[in-house]
């Protein structure tokens, strides 16, 4: 790693290291002045009054977990075309302005063929109706 | 030491002193430069953070036609002072069910990943602390510690309130992503580059030269960017994380004092670097109209004022819309993310490349008005 490069990111480590500073400090003044006095009843998860029934880590909802899929897709094709969007000026203004737009059209294509597909598959629904998922039958 | 902080007090006579005394270990004088920069900015931050929730309660008054806080201090300004004690010298209460360490962990992932976007923040031309040549995409990325804080906080607290909470947080959080990411790419395209200093650099001049008015496909860009980032940042009308009338509080029902503090300054702060990039990106960022000459100080200083009363305004409108609009359902969040920002942002993206290439890079104002 050259110099420059971590001159560059030496703001950054300091503000990560200000944010856990200020939390141990802050947690550290709170250890120091706040009450304990815990008791069984106040270190049960709070579900309004109610015992609680069974853990929160049970099985969760699978729309959830397709929505994640298909975040990763759009954010890996979006990660590709950053470099691309940061040349995109220099080129068009060497003259060959009309090759990387064709470039560029036809992958965003790929990625517009891909939320289509989501579309017309009903992934895009947060509640799937009866009918689409017959259609898909 | 070639960053701009360094650079202009090297410009100084009593910073000769400094390096004569670290002669040998300049690395370490930097840092301590930085150290000390990074305390004002994070210390400002802290304070417009605190100022938020006492702007929050007081617009909000205003608009249900109430007077709001106005005991502590004049007006109640120091209402987040004694926020912020009440909290300290609250017991701290954890779950016996919960998983300990990632309950300990979720609050510093919010706040770092809100602290470390605050070191690309353009406050003007001289006060950025890094001027990363990928800064967009380094903001972009970093940011994503905030949904990450937001879930391992619902999934710590092993309480049913906080699973859902944390859950639709995290969905929330990455499914808006995309559009103020694409909606980023094509503001990255206009700039030709990805570092702010030079978004913000091309931006200079009139209000024309903004580059929310350098196309109209880069004006519905910059909404589109909005909501998403309103989205992002768990604020109203996308508050579903934290709805208080379905999930008590939703992701932080089970913190308590200064870690649901953390949590509260976390989402301020993020409001506030937010309005920070949404001006940098698309309002002309710190730049003085007409190009106006100063010397080194009074510009950065004139610089850091425009900076920030474009800022805080953006962050009024922000409380404005939270005040203003009911929220949404959960069905009704993710097909406006999906079927309605993400393809009018790429449908932008495509608008913005096809305006490079047939206007050769010119803005609206340069065809009207002539000119570049």
């Amino acid at each position: 790693m050259t110099p420059a490069t971590f001159d560059g990111l030496m703001p950054i480590v300091i503000f990560m290291g200000l944010a856990v500073a200020l939390f141990l400090g802050g947690h550290f003044l709170s250890v120091l002045l706040a009450p304990k006095k815990p008791s069984l009843l106040k270190s049960t998860p709070y579900e309004c009054g109610e015992q609680p029934v069974g853990s929160a880590w049970s099985m969760f909802n699978v729309r959830f977990y397709v929505v994640g899929l298909i975040f990763i897709i759009f954010d890996v094709e979006s990660v590709l075309m950053f470099p691309v969007a940061a040349i995109f000026r220099e080129v068009n203004d060497m003259g060959e302005g009309p090759y990387i737009l064709l470039i560029f059209i036809s992958f965003i294509s790929v990625l517009v063929e891909g939320i289509a597909y989501c579309w017309r598959k009903g992934d895009l629904d947060w509640v799937k109706s009866y009918q689409i998922s017959l259609k898909n039958k | 030491m070639n960053q701009t902080i360094v650079s202009y007090l090297a410009q100084y006579e009593f910073f000769d002193f400094f390096l004569n005394l670290f002669k040998g270990h300049e690395s370490l004088l930097s840092f301590l430069v930085y150290l000390v920069f990074a305390l004002i900015i994070v210390g400002m931050c802290a304070t417009i953070g605190g100022l938020g929730t006492y702007a929050e309660r007081k617009i909000s008054a205003d608009i249900q036609m109430r007077i709001g806080p106005n005991r502590v201090g004049p007006y109640g300004i120091l209402q987040f002072l004694a926020d912020g004690v009440k909290m300290i010298t609250k017991e701290d209460v954890m779950p016996n069910s919960a998983d300990k360490f990632l309950f300990y962990l979720a609050p510093v992932l919010c706040l770092t990943g809100v602290f470390a976007t605050l070191a690309v923040l353009p406050f003007s031309t001289g006060f950025e602390m890094s001027d990363l040549n990928v800064g967009v995409f380094y903001l972009i990325a970093i940011s994503s510690l905030v949904g990450l804080g937001v879930f391992l906080g619902g999934y710590a607290s092993n309480s049913k309130w906080s699973m859902l909470g944390g859950m639709r947080g995290a969905s929330q959080i990455i499914s808006y992503e995309i559009p103020v990411t694409i909606s980023i790419l094509a503001i990255t395209m206009l700039a030709g580059g990805m570092s702010f200093g030079t978004i913000v650099g091309m931006q200079k001049g009139l209000p024309t030269n903004w580059f929310i008015f350098h196309n109209p496909f880069a004006f519905v860009a910059f909404f589109v960017f909005f909501t998403g980032a309103l989205a992002e940042t768990n604020r109203a009308p996308f508050d579903l994380p934290e709805a208080e009338s379905e999930l008590v509080s939703g992701y932080h029902t089970e913190y308590t004092g200064m870690r649901f503090g953390f949590f509260a300054l976390a989402e301020y702060i993020e409001v506030f670097v937010v309005c920070g990039v949404a001006v940098a990106l698309f309002l002309g960022g710190s730049n003085l109209p007409f190009n106006i000459k100063f010397d080194n100080i009074p510009l950065q200083l004139f610089e850091f004022a425009i900076f920030m009363t474009k800022t805080l305004v953006l962050y009024y409108v922000v409380i404005w819309i939270r005040w203003t609009f009911p929220r949404l359902r959960v069905d009704q969040l993710m097909s406006i993310c999906w079927k309605y920002l993400t393809p009018i942002a790429i449908f932008n993206l495509v608008g913005c490349a096809t305006w490079l290439v047939v206007f050769n890079g010119k803005s609206i104002a340069d065809l009207v008005f002539g000119g570049h």
